[in-house]
Formats: C-alpha cells, structure tokens, sequence
C-alpha cells in the first residue's frame, strides 16, 4: 500500500490533467463519443457566434445609443444630477464596503484587502477603463466612470484604515445613511426643492428599471413580512385575508396586473388621485412581490420551532418583541436564499413594464430598433440586455450566497 | 381568583390573600378574551371601509364615463382578425368567439409547453448525475444561463433574432418531413383521408398538411428552454434527496443502472418532485400570457384589443383573471391528484 501512495503521490501535472480528462470525459467508450460530439458543438457554436460578433454585427447601434439606453430621454441640462447620485452611491458604497471589511472576524483575521476584494478592484476598474473606450463615449464622460470608480476605491481604502477607530456603533449608524441617500437621488431624478421637475415620463433605460426593482424590493419587503405573519396568525380575519391576497395575486400573470394597474387603477381612485404611469407600475410590482415574498418569509416561519416563541414569551418578552428579536432573524435568515430569489426574479420582471409601453430597458431598446436608421439589428441589441441583466442577477444571486455564509450560525462562532 | 396561589398574584408578591378585584383582574384592553376580537373588528372595519371607499368610486367614476359593468357588448361583432386559431373565428364574429380563440390558443401553446418543458428539465435535470464530466457543467451553464436572463427578453430574442432571420423558399431548412422557414414550420402529415403528405414548394410557397407560425414557434421554444432550466432543478433536487446509500443498496442486489432508476430512485424521488412540478407548470400557464410580445394571439392579446376597441376595462379584467385564475386551479388539482398518486405508501 505504501508504495502505491508514493508512487501516485508525486505525479507531475500533465499526468493529474490526463487522469482528469479521463475520468471527466473518457470514462466510457459512450462518454467518450459524447464528448467528443459535444467538444465539436460548443466549438461549432462558439466559432460561429464569435464569427457574427466580430464579422457581420454592428455594434454602432449600440454605441450610438448607450446614453438612451442607461437614463433614456432624460433632459440633457439636467443630467448633472444623474451625476451627482452616482458619484454620490460610488462613495457610499465604498464606506460601507470598507466597513465591513474593517471590522475584525474569526475567518478573516485582520486582513484588510481578503482575496475576493482584490478581485473585485480589479474587475471594476477593469470594467471603468473598458467600456467606456469599447462604447466610444467621449474622453469626459470616460473620465467621470473612471473617476467614479477611483471614488469608491477610496472611500473603500479609507474607511477600512479608520473603520475600526470609530467603534462597533458605526456601522449602525451608517446604515442609516443608505435610505438617506435613496430619498435624496429620488429628489435628485424627480426635481423639487428648487431642482426643475423631471417628468416621470422621461426617465427612462437601466434608470428606470433600477429605480422600479428597488422601489418595489424596498417596499415589499415589510409588506411581505406583514403578510406572513398574518398568513399564521391565530385571528381567522388577518388569517383569511392575507390568503385571499396572497393567493388571488399569484394567481394571476403579473401582466394582467400590470394591465389592471393602468387600466382600472383610474377608476378606483377619486379624480387626479390616481398616480402617474410610472408609479401605477411601480405600485403594482410591489403589491405583486409582497405575495412571494410572503411565501418565502412563511416558509421560513414554517422552519422555527414553536418552542422558540415560547421561551421568548417565558423569558418575559412580549409577542411582538419575541417576534422581533427571537422569532424573525431565524425565520428570515432561513428564508433568505428564497427570498433573493424573488428579488432577482422581480428584477427580471421590469421587463414586462416594457409592454404596458413604459420606456425601462427593454421599452428602450424597442424604440431603438423602431428607429429606422437600426432596423434589423436585434441579435446586438438584445444580446447586450441579455448580458446586463445576467451581470446583475448573476451578482445578486453571488451576494445572497456570501451573505448566507456570513449570517450562518454554524459557519461562524459568535465572538461575543 | 379565590385561590390564593392564583400565578398572578404571586408574580405581584401577593401571597397574603387579600382580595384586590383591581390587582388580580386585568384591565379590559389586556383581557385575552377580547382583544382578538377587538383586533380582528378594527382590521376588518378599516377593510371594508377601504373596499367600500374603492368600490364607490369605481361606480361614481363608471358611471360618469357611461361604463357602467355590463355584459352585452360580449355578442357586438369583434371586427378584428386573429392570425391563427384553433378555433374557427373571422372578424364579424362576436366578442365573446374571439376571446375564446385566444384562449384555444393559449391551452395549446400552455399544453405544448407543459410537455416540451417537462421533456427537456427531465433530460437536463438528470444530466446532472451523469458520469460525463462535460454534460454536466454544460447544463450547470444552461440553467445559469437561463434563470439569470428575463423570459420576455428570451422570447423576444427567439422571435426577432431567431425565427425571423429564417430563410423562406428553397434555402430554408429541410429535414425528413420537417420543413422551417421563416413563414413557418411545416410538418408532414395525413392529407385528404389517408395520404401521408410532405411540406411541399409550390411556387415558391411551402405547403404542408400541419402548418405552425413562427410565433407560435418562438413562444413554444422560449417557454420549453425557460421553464425545462427551472424543472432541471427540481428534477436534480428531487434526485439528489435520495439517499446514495439507495443507488448502492440497489446495484448491491444486482439492480442494473436503469432498473435502479425505474424501481428504486424514481419512486423516492417522485414525492419530492412533484410539488415543485406543479409550481413551475403554474408559472408556465402564467408566463405564456407573454406570448403578446411575439405577436401570437393568446387570450391576453386579445383580452388586449379588445380593451383598446370597447373600452370596457373591468370586464376584460375580470374575465382574465378569472380565466387564468381556473387555469391554474385546474394544474394544481391534476397535480395534487398525481401527488397522492406518487405518495409512498406505506404500510
């Protein structure tokens, strides 16, 4: 035996790699032939799409319309402030990243820069320094993703040197400065308080979808919590009626929601009452969302012993402080992977605003092609879409899945 | 509360038996009694007065616009064509014939789906056990791939990118007794009784015995390739929750692969799979009112027109909502049936 451990022991990596091949690929004589046949048909297809991309596409239509496609037809005077709130969101989330990063942990002992955060300086530099020049935006505008970029790098550098001076306080209170900042960059797009109004009718591209998932993942959420409970609640009334909602809203496709939103949404509201176009939707993605959400914050309910509730209640909390401080961390903690789920499917779901004729990413594109100057260049314009909505979902299922680890009690003792 | 170990008394340290009807009965606002019924009439009050508060306007405001909820313009002439339909229906037929070519035309596009998707999510949810190392990260790709990208998008890319740069006439493509070109995909079929007919060019026209649109067609293969990623998953799962000590005691009383799946694995797994089978048939159901965006004329697009030429926007709500609501009422009964069917019963 011990000579057949020393023998495999040292074999060089050309020996590991054919031995890997082999059992991935060569098991049998029919995994061999399938993989051969499948090695022919992603080169196949990859040579041809890479053929298409560089040869017959034309990428023009996307360079010509990168500023419609991110903000839409927002007013060319006005969009300093679209500026402002992204220069505004770079340097908070590089506070807040370097926070995190500053306080102390038992799998990351005093490491300020961890592997992974390496890598994702590099990637979003990378990315700064890449595609403004690839979508042929004009030394300024490159200049300002790029300074972007150096904003958040900073703000990352400097609050992980002087994030553990400022105490264990700090990072709760700087939790707070996120709402702030999402209430200032409405007033910032919407105008008000001096700024010139903006119609809603202008907003418009990426914008516009990422302002509807936040504002209906922002809002959902404590509507979804709601929701629940009152799906287990012992009261028939909060009972039935939460079932009633959940079931009647899942039920139904989300675009006959959409569409009841704008067609009958007038109607039930007193004249002038009625919200605009853009928030018609808006409102019905978040009444849409609460309904899943609520299913996926039962589920985890499901998951939480009833003794848990009962020894909150024997240790002398109320229900509601059991609930807040016992029963809920658990029940959303397991909830969690099912809850993102839902957010990056609500992401998706801005789609469909498409088809009610409001100009998010998809509407946008539509009228691009509409233009006849690109008709008939689908395959770059979707294909780009295709590619920023994967990016996004992709990073939000990632992020879940870091956090999952991070919130896992059995992953981590607990310090304190 | 005579009783002098009454637990209440003794958290006030009152153990000396003295009677306080003021101490020992809690106040009216935390008697366990009343509160919930308490809670419960104030939710319900402020319900009503909301649904009372919506409804109100919805007549005051039908009303003013001359709309109010009626059935009668179902039988006025639609005066619209619908494309396609599997239900015979011209443009001075009623509304109400319209609506139901459209819905003719979502369950057969809801019924090809439900097949085509459970087909391919098999396939690929079982590739994941596969001993080819490629096949599996190849559906690993093809599930990322497709969950991470929004349905409306694929579909729109199927249609616009795929389907119609299709070439019509002798350069489409040919198979045996398949024909796809961009004014269709042409099947071979019985024609006039009993003759076993092929797509045909006639005059630079394809003709067949089953002829399927384009849209038809993009609707078909976006909804299989979304939804087969999703029931890949649960395929997988369900899988993947048999013990492998099933697949060893298996082989281990001379059961080959196949049979070890048939009889042993696919029986346990079964009861797993099926809930989540049934929550992505219903999504398929619901997703299919997408088909508006590739121009097939399902019961949304025409609840749609239909909207825009009579202006009745309750009603045209209420039937579809309704009409899907069924739709997935029917879904979860088959498949609630085929849950009790796949329970392990034991004995």
């Amino acid at each position: 035996m011990g000579n057949s451990v020393t023998r495999e022991l040292p074999p060089g990596s050309l020996q590991r790699c054919k031995d890997w091949l082999r059992k991935e690929l060569f098991a049998t004589r029919l995994d061999g032939l399938l993989s051969l046949v499948l090695i022919g048909s992603i080169l196949a297809a990859l040579f041809g799409l890479l053929r298409w991309a560089l040869l017959q596409a034309n990428w023009a239509v996307i360079q010509l319309n990168s500023t419609l496609l991110c903000i839409g037809r927002y007013p060319i005077e006005q969009q300093w402030r679209l500026w402002l709130l992204a220069f505004l969101l770079a340097a908070t989330a590089g506070a807040s990243w370097g926070l995190l990063r500053s306080c102390r942990r038992a799998d990351r002992p005093g490491l300020l820069w961890p592997r992974n955060d390496r890598i994702a300086a590099a990637v979003l530099l990378a990315v700064c320094l890449i595609i403004p020049p690839a979508l042929g935006l004009s030394i300024a505008i490159a200049g300002r993703w790029l300074a972007i970029a150096v904003l958040l790098m900073a703000m990352r550098w400097l609050l992980g040197r002087i994030g553990r001076r400022l105490g264990a306080d700090a990072i709760k209170w700087f939790a707070l400065v996120w709402p702030v900042i999402y209430l200032l960059g409405m007033v910032l797009i919407n105008g008000g308080f001096g700024l010139t109004p903006v119609a809603s009718a202008e907003w418009g591209g990426l914008m516009l979808t990422l302002l509807q998932a936040s504002f209906a993942i922002l809002l959902c959420f404590p509507l979804g919590v709601m929701l629940a409970l009152g799906r287990r609640s012992s009261y028939p009334l909060l009972r039935w009626g939460s079932v009633i909602y959940i079931e009647f809203i899942r039920g139904a496709p989300l675009i006959t929601l959409l569409f009841l939103g704008q067609n009958i949404l007038g109607f039930l509201l007193p004249g002038g009452l009625a919200p605009e176009r853009v928030w018609r939707a808006a409102w019905v993605l978040t009444i849409f969302a609460a309904a899943y959400l609520a299913e996926a914050v039962r589920s985890g309910l499901a998951a939480i012993p009833n003794g848990q509730m009962e020894a909150a209640r024997s240790l002398g909390l109320s229900t509601a402080q059991g609930l807040q401080h016992v029963v809920l961390p658990q029940a959303l903690r397991v909830a969690l992977p099912v809850m993102v789920g839902q957010f990056i499917s609500l992401l998706q779901d801005t789609t469909l605003l498409s088809l009610i004729g409001l100009m998010e990413l998809l509407g946008t594109a539509r009228t691009v092609m509409a233009n006849p100057d690109f008709l008939g260049h689908y395959g770059e314009v979707y294909l780009t879409l295709a590619l920023l909505f994967w990016c996004c979902c992709a990073a939000l299922g990632l992020g879940s899945r870091a956090l999952e680890r991070r919130l896992d009690p059995h992953h981590l003792p607990n310090l304190r | 509360m005579g009783n002098p170990l009454n637990p209440k008394q003794l958290r006030r340290g009152g153990l000396d038996g003295v009677e306080n009807p003021g101490l020992s009965q809690p106040p009216w606002w935390r008697n366990r009694l009343l509160i919930p019924w308490l809670v419960q009439a104030l939710v319900g009050f402020v319900l009503l007065l909301l649904v009372a508060f919506l409804l109100g306007n919805l007549v005051r405001n039908l009303t003013a616009a001359g709309l109010l909820l009626s059935w009668r313009w179902l039988g006025q002439p639609a005066g619209f064509d619908i494309a396609e339909s599997v239900l015979p229906f011209q443009a001075e037929m009623p509304y109400w014939r319209g609506l139901l070519a459209g819905l003719g035309n979502t369950l057969r596009a809801v019924s090809c789906g439900l097949i085509g998707a459970t087909v391919v999510g098999t396939l690929a949810g079982m590739a994941n056990f596969s001993s080819n190392g490629l096949l599996r990260r190849l559906v690993r790709v093809y599930v990322e791939l497709v969950r991470n990208i929004p349905l409306l998008l694929q579909l729109v890319f199927w249609y616009f990118v795929v389907f119609l740069s299709l070439p019509n006439g002798l350069a489409a493509l040919q198979g045996p007794g398949v024909v796809l070109a961009k004014s269709g995909l042409y099947l071979a079929g019985f024609h006039n009784g009993l003759h076993w007919v092929g797509p045909q060019l006639v005059n630079d026209v394809w003709q067949a015995p089953l002829r399927l649109s384009v849209e038809f067609c993009a609707l078909l293969v976006g909804l299989v390739v979304y939804s087969g990623a999703y029931i890949a998953e649960v395929v997988r799962g369900g899988i993947a929750s048999v013990p492998p000590g099933q697949w060893e005691a298996a082989s281990s009383l001379g059961l080959g692969w196949l049979a070890s799946i048939r009889h042993v694995v696919i029986p346990q797994a079964l009861p797993v799979i099926v809930p989540g089978l049934n929550t992505q048939y219903i999504s398929l159901a619901k997703n299919s009112s997408l088909a508006v965006a590739v121009g097939y004329a399902d019961l949304y697009a025409v609840a749609e027109t239909t909207l825009n030429q009579t202006g009745r926007a309750v009603e045209v709500v209420i039937l579809l909502l309704g009409t899907y609501l069924v739709l997935d009422l029917l879904i979860s009964a088959v498949m609630n049936a085929l849950n009790q069917l796949v329970r392990i019963k034991e004995r």
